[in-house]
């Protein structure tokens, strides 16, 4: 086998920003609304919907832990791919260090949220 | 090496509509990432503890939270319709019956299962309320 030319690790960072637009375009504008909205106005949910002892068990609940963590990685990865490809037109060169800060800030947010995820317990 | 001359490029993006759409349409990505710092703070809140998690709740009873959240709100409704608008150029082609789909037709679709998605979220969220 000939060894083909160097792969680019540029298809990842491609398919996560995709992968959380989509999410994000599906269930970003009713989640806001419930989270941000509804529940603390208590308007069509009620004001007790988020609160402690009901969230602990969604979070301890594989498929809301699941949940979670992919909606909060997925829109910190496609906000960081786009925000790091928006940056030369806004006139910030786009160079090692500012990958570093988009990339490095989306890692971070899915380390906190993996990490408090685990704690939890199920 | 001489100095080489580099075009003003200040405000490029204002001299034509298509580009102000197109700034506007990045410009979701801060929301999304707001978003995302407001739920990451929420687990680890809750991972924290009643105290902790009762503070974030709190928080987002606040009118600065509301009105944030309402701007978010706007920035996700246009991440939503720009995503699907620009899908038929990021998508690749899609035939059927060997014609090529309309790309007015994938935004259709896309808008459709956004909206079916919106409201089945909306729907499992009330069945879940207590």
């Amino acid at each position: 086998m000939t060894p083909g030319p160097p792969r680019s690790h540029a298809p990842i960072f491609w398919g996560l920003f995709g992968a959380g637009g989509m999410l994000a375009a599906l269930l970003g504008p009713m989640l806001v609304l419930i989270t941000g909205v509804l529940v603390p106005l208590g308007l069509l949910l009620p004001p007790d919907f988020m609160d402690h002892p009901r969230m602990l068990a969604f979070a301890q609940n594989w498929l809301g832990k699941a949940f979670l963590f992919f909606v909060i990685s997925l829109f910190a990865w496609h906000a960081a791919h786009r925000i790091f490809y928006s940056l030369h037109d806004v006139g910030v060169p786009a160079g090692r260090l500012a990958r570093l800060l988009c990339y490095g800030s989306a890692l971070a947010v899915t380390l906190v949220a993996a990490g408090s995820l685990l704690a939890v317990g199920s | 090496m001489r100095k080489p001359f580099v075009r003003p490029m200040t405000g490029w993006w204002r001299r034509d509509p298509y580009f102000v759409r197109y700034m506007w349409r990045e410009a979701t990505a801060l929301a999304v990432a707001a978003y995302a710092v407001v739920l990451m703070v929420g687990v680890w809140r809750l991972a924290q503890g009643q105290a902790a998690f009762d503070g974030w709740l709190q928080a987002l009873r606040s009118w600065p939270s509301i009105v944030l959240h309402l701007v978010l709100l706007a920035a996700m409704v246009l991440h939503a319709v720009s995503w699907f608008e620009i899908m038929p150029k990021t998508m690749p082609m899609l035939f059927l019956g060997g014609e090529r789909v309309a790309a007015a037709t994938i935004t259709r679709a896309g808008l459709a299962a956004a909206a079916a998605a919106a409201l089945a979220l909306l729907a499992v969220a009330w069945m879940l309320r207590p």
